[in-house]
């Protein structure tokens, strides 16, 4: 049984407008021990998706419907209370800003000793050794003196690993990593990555990994979920989807990322257009505007192809793809 | 090969932490005795992490800000010490475009007001004339003749850096000093914005300077890139040699920190992490400033600082054992 | 640490001797009258006009004039009210404090008291009709004078409805120093507090509530409610506390005016004796000697409390301490 099993989940915001529906039936899953994760650009719905599971969009002006097993539970059913004691101490959240991600005014080793004293009964003195040993784990210089220190006073790498050490302090069973390096330089980034692949060894968690870098993808992810315009467009292994992708969105995306080695190229692959602003009603296919291989059919809501690990939602299959793709080649 | 712009020991510092008591406060040398050339028709790479001094060096040659010592020299004169009026003939010729397009772009003003203030202001274009300019700049960066009348929160992320390189355009400059053009846009959209770069750098033969920290654009847009840290540059040099046999230890392992979206056996490579702490920018290393991270640090490497030298092959840098290249003979 | 603070008083001590020199041109120095005549007072004999040039030297150079006022009022401390003859100003001042302070220091108990609970519930019931309720009543409480409702509840009080078992125990206006009688101290201030609280609790309580909404949109907040933490105490540990910061800086500068005698409307409509009915008594009769200290003496407390309030801050802002 998965860990975590989403199916059919759509979010939608009340607006002077009517109703605007962010997410789209989004289904996706993730096993004991692997790190699924989701690639996206902005307002394709992934952190949108991860926090109506978790039940942390606000409820008056966000609809969520679906479903959401974790551990065999209903998410999305259970009152708040319940809900409390899965997150934090079941499911972990690691947000995208260190800067912002930590209250200001009280000091880290305070607010790793609340988290542990919210979900369990320990001593002060336990919860404060626990919190010294987690900052050691993420490789916190001085732990010790780490503890009494306010979140200002530390730099963004280190806040995002103070972050990290945070969210594992009740041994979470999955933790969601939303963009937990986007907001930091290159080398510090290297290091939080290493960082969160060390500790999911040692702790054993499953991992979400939000992020719209596919080079983060490739490094950590067993599986990924391509989403686009709220939707999930393309799914599976993370080899399967890299080597032989079948979504022309996914193709365009790889195409898109300016390469380090190899030849350079006079000019990059860009997908044309834009995508489609929230609440547009798309009666098939969300990509159809910008796909080059669109053909009429396309207008229609898109088959899912392929039923093993790796699906994808198109209408072209295995037969049509090679040609397909050969248009996305040939504008480079 | 002309030079149409140069930083010559180029420094600028912050006064941190400074109250009325005399004394008080920390120097901070955001760009320490730089030496930096852009070469006319060239697109010259700026790579560094926060803290490495990009920002304020690129602020510093388009004299946004002032510099404390050295010389900014464009086209053969020495614009250091200009202010106001005198700034102008220069202004026009050297042009910025800035990282966040909804901040740098005015949201009480309509698209059309922002690109016409620089044309009348300068005296570019008679009044009469205006128009059919403002029309040639959407044409030149992709947007309709519409979007003129609009106010720049109406349009996203990737089409207010095209007004931002439209007004930069209006200038008829020789020179754009581009800050983290494409940092925050999404990845299909950089596409866009490096591409329109490069086509309007051929159309109207233009000089870029373009400052990042992603390697991917840089490597993409540059003919040659320079590498800082910590307000000093480590390593500069024409595209290829650098990224594929970088030569200071601080570009290698730059380089091998991104991700690569490649998976499978090609992808496994030596992936080089650097430990140790970033040093203060107030107390810089006494000896060379990545003493601390470099994973091939020496004794002499922390008494004394490495200066940028060159290399046979053309390229420079400040490093007492370059990893690749070999270093030209002192004179 | 110690340095700041040096330079925080020397930056007070300097701004109170540009807000001394600016009150004496202003009264002593305004051309076209005689400020002898002044000081003197309505209906003053010409030996007594005489008298007052010769002691204030007001023949003399303007400087010297400034010294010598200066020197009267805080060193030698005889200047004199020319209104009640005789009688020292600075003791009259100072005898004024107590009343002053415990007016404002209890209605400062009841406002904080009050608006901390206002803002905190209008904001954890958002939108609904708690809140809009709240926020109406808070509205009110701004929009009414603060000597009207004084009259009103003085109104109802003292007359109307004084034989009630609601407002017998009031006593009569005026101020009973704690002193004297804790009980009467306690029971002629009530009612002043809960006048002068009423209109601090409308502004603060709307502004904590602001405070507290934009709150809850950070990021922060997201992590504490991620973390699994009760409403409660994402509440009051991480919304309230970075809340409570522009609240405390507030609270300290309009304490410090009503020190000051800021409270002058609600002193005057319940008889309490404090600095502000002075200074009001004062400017009716153009009693320049009070004037003048009660000026000061405001102005004093206005930079004092806005200098605790920047040293304050660094003690509760961790951010901005070094």
């Amino acid at each position: 049984m998965s860990l975590l099993d989403v199916q059919n989940l759509r979010v939608s915001f009340t607006s002077e407008a009517g109703p605007v529906t962010a997410v789209h039936d989004v289904s996706f899953r993730v096993d004991a021990g692997e790190v699924l994760g989701i690639v996206g650009e902005s307002g394709s719905g992934k952190t949108l998706s991860l926090l109506s599971v978790l039940g942390l969009v606000d409820k008056r002006v966000a609809t969520v419907t679906g479903q959401a097993m974790f551990r065999g539970q209903s998410l999305l059913d259970l009152p708040d209370r319940e809900m409390r004691r899965i997150r934090g101490r079941d499911i972990a959240l690691i947000s995208q800003d260190p800067m912002t991600a930590l209250t200001p005014v009280h000091t880290i080793g305070a607010q790793i000793v609340e988290q542990i004293h919210a979900h369990e009964r320990v001593s002060r003195a336990a919860a404060r050794a626990r919190a010294v040993a987690l900052l050691a784990d993420v490789r916190i210089p001085s732990p010790e003196k780490a503890l009494d220190r306010y979140p200002h006073e530390l730099s963004g790498g280190m806040r995002q690993r103070a972050v990290i050490a945070m969210a594992l302090s009740c041994n979470p069973a999955l933790v969601v990593a939303d963009e937990p390096t986007t907001a930091l330089d290159t080398t510090v980034q290297a290091q939080v990555l290493d960082l969160l692949r060390a500790l999911r060894q040692s702790h054993g968690s499953s991992v979400v990994l939000i992020t719209h870098d596919m080079g983060v993808v490739a490094e950590m992810a067993d599986r990924v979920a391509v989403m686009y315009a709220g939707r999930v467009v393309e799914t599976g292994p993370v080899a399967n989807v890299f080597n032989q992708p079948w979504h022309p969105y996914t193709w365009g995306l790889l195409a898109s990322i300016p390469p380090l080695t190899g030849a350079r190229q006079g000019r990059l692959y860009s997908i044309p257009g834009m995508p489609p602003a929230p609440g547009t009603l798309l009666p098939g296919c969300a990509y159809v505007a910008r796909c080059p291989a669109a053909m009429a059919v396309c207008h229609t809501p898109p088959p899912e192809q392929g039923n093993g690990a790796h699906r994808a939602f198109c209408f072209l299959d295995a037969s049509q793809r090679a040609a397909a793709r050969q248009k996305v080649g040939a504008l480079t | 090969m002309t030079v149409l712009m140069a930083a010559q020991a180029l420094s600028r510092s912050f006064a941190v932490g400074r109250t009325w008591i005399p004394g008080s406060g920390q120097v901070l040398r955001a760009v320490d005795a730089v030496d930096l050339e852009v070469w006319r028709g060239e697109t010259l790479g700026l790579v560094g992490e926060s803290g490495s001094g990009k920002s304020t060096l690129g602020r510093c040659m388009t004299r946004l800000l002032d510099v404390t010592e050295g010389q900014v020299v464009f086209d053969g004169q020495d614009v250091t010490a200009l202010q106001g009026r005198a700034l102008r003939p220069f202004r026009r010729r050297v042009q910025m475009i800035f990282q966040d397009p909804s901040s740098s772009l005015n949201p009480q003003r309509r698209v059309g007001d922002i690109l016409t203030e620089p044309l009348a202001v300068h005296g570019i274009r008679a009044r009469v004339d205006i128009p059919a300019r403002l029309a040639e700049l959407m044409d030149l960066v992709g947007l309709p003749e519409a979007a003129l009348r609009r106010f720049p929160h109406e349009f996203s992320g990737g089409q207010r850096q095209r007004i931002g390189i439209a007004r930069a355009l209006a200038m008829e400059p020789d020179l754009i000093i581009a800050d983290e053009p494409v940092s925050a846009l999404d990845v299909s959209v950089q596409a866009q914005v490096v591409n329109l770069f490069a086509e309007l750098k051929e159309r109207l033969s233009l000089t870029y300077l373009i400052i990042a920290h992603d390697l991917g654009v840089v490597r993409q847009v540059s003919d040659r890139v320079a590498i800082m840290y910590l307000g000093s540059i480590m390593e500069t040099g024409a595209t290829d040699p650098v990224f594929d046999t970088p030569a200071h230890p601080y570009t290698e392992a730059l380089i091998s920190a991104i991700p690569v979206p490649v998976v499978g056996p090609e992808a496994r490579r030596k992936r080089i992490v650097l430990t140790g702490e970033i040093p203060s920018p107030t107390s810089p290393p006494k000896g060379c400033k990545f003493v601390t991270r470099c994973p091939i640090a020496q004794d002499r490497c922390r008494a004394e600082r490495p200066i940028l030298r060159g290399l046979v092959d053309g390229r420079s840098v400040a490093c007492h054992y370059p990893q690749s290249g070999t270093l030209k003979e002192l004179p | 640490m110690l340095a700041t603070i040096t330079a925080r008083l020397a930056q007070m001590v300097f701004v109170m001797f540009g807000i001394s020199v600016l009150v004496f041109l202003i009264f002593f120095a305004t051309p076209g009258s005689d400020p002898a005549a002044r000081i003197a007072g309505r209906n003053a004999a010409p030996e007594t006009v005489e008298q007052i040039r010769q002691e204030f030297g007001f023949d003399r150079a303007l400087p010297v004039q400034y010294a010598i006022m200066m020197k009267r009022l805080f060193i030698t401390r005889d200047l004199t009210s020319f209104v009640n003859r005789g009688q020292k100003v600075i003791p009259q001042v100072l005898d004024a404090v107590p009343a002053t302070l415990s007016l404002v220091a209890g209605a400062a108990v009841l406002w904080v008291l009050g608006s901390l609970f206002v803002g905190v519930v209008a904001a954890a019931m958002r939108d609904t009709v708690v809140d809009r309720g709240l926020m109406i009543l808070s509205l009110i409480g701004i929009s009414m004078p603060v000597f009207w409702l004084g009259e009103v509840m003085n109104l109802m009080s003292q007359s109307r409805f004084h034989d009630t078992w609601l407002f017998s125990w009031v006593p009569g206006l005026g101020y009973v120093p704690l002193s004297e009688s804790l009980g009467g101290w306690f029971k002629a201030l009530v009612i002043p507090w809960i006048t002068l609280a009423i209109l601090y609790i409308g502004i603060y309580g709307r502004i904590l509530r602001a405070n507290l909404i934009e709150a809850y949109s950070e990021d922060y907040i997201r992590t504490a409610r991620a973390k699994g933490l009760s409403p409660t105490r994402i509440m009051l540990r991480h919304a309230l506390s970075t809340s409570l910061l522009p609240f405390v800086t507030m609270f300290g500068l309009d304490f410090g005016a009503l020190v000051g005698g800021a409270a002058l409307l609600t002193e005057v409509v319940f008889g309490l004796n404090g600095v502000g009915r002075l200074t009001f008594h004062a400017l009716q009769n153009l009693d320049l000697p009070v004037i003048l200290a009660t000026v000061i003496y405001a102005s004093f407390f206005v930079v004092a409390a806005n200098a605790i309030v920047d040293m304050l801050y660094a003690v509760i802002d961790p951010r901005v301490r070094k």
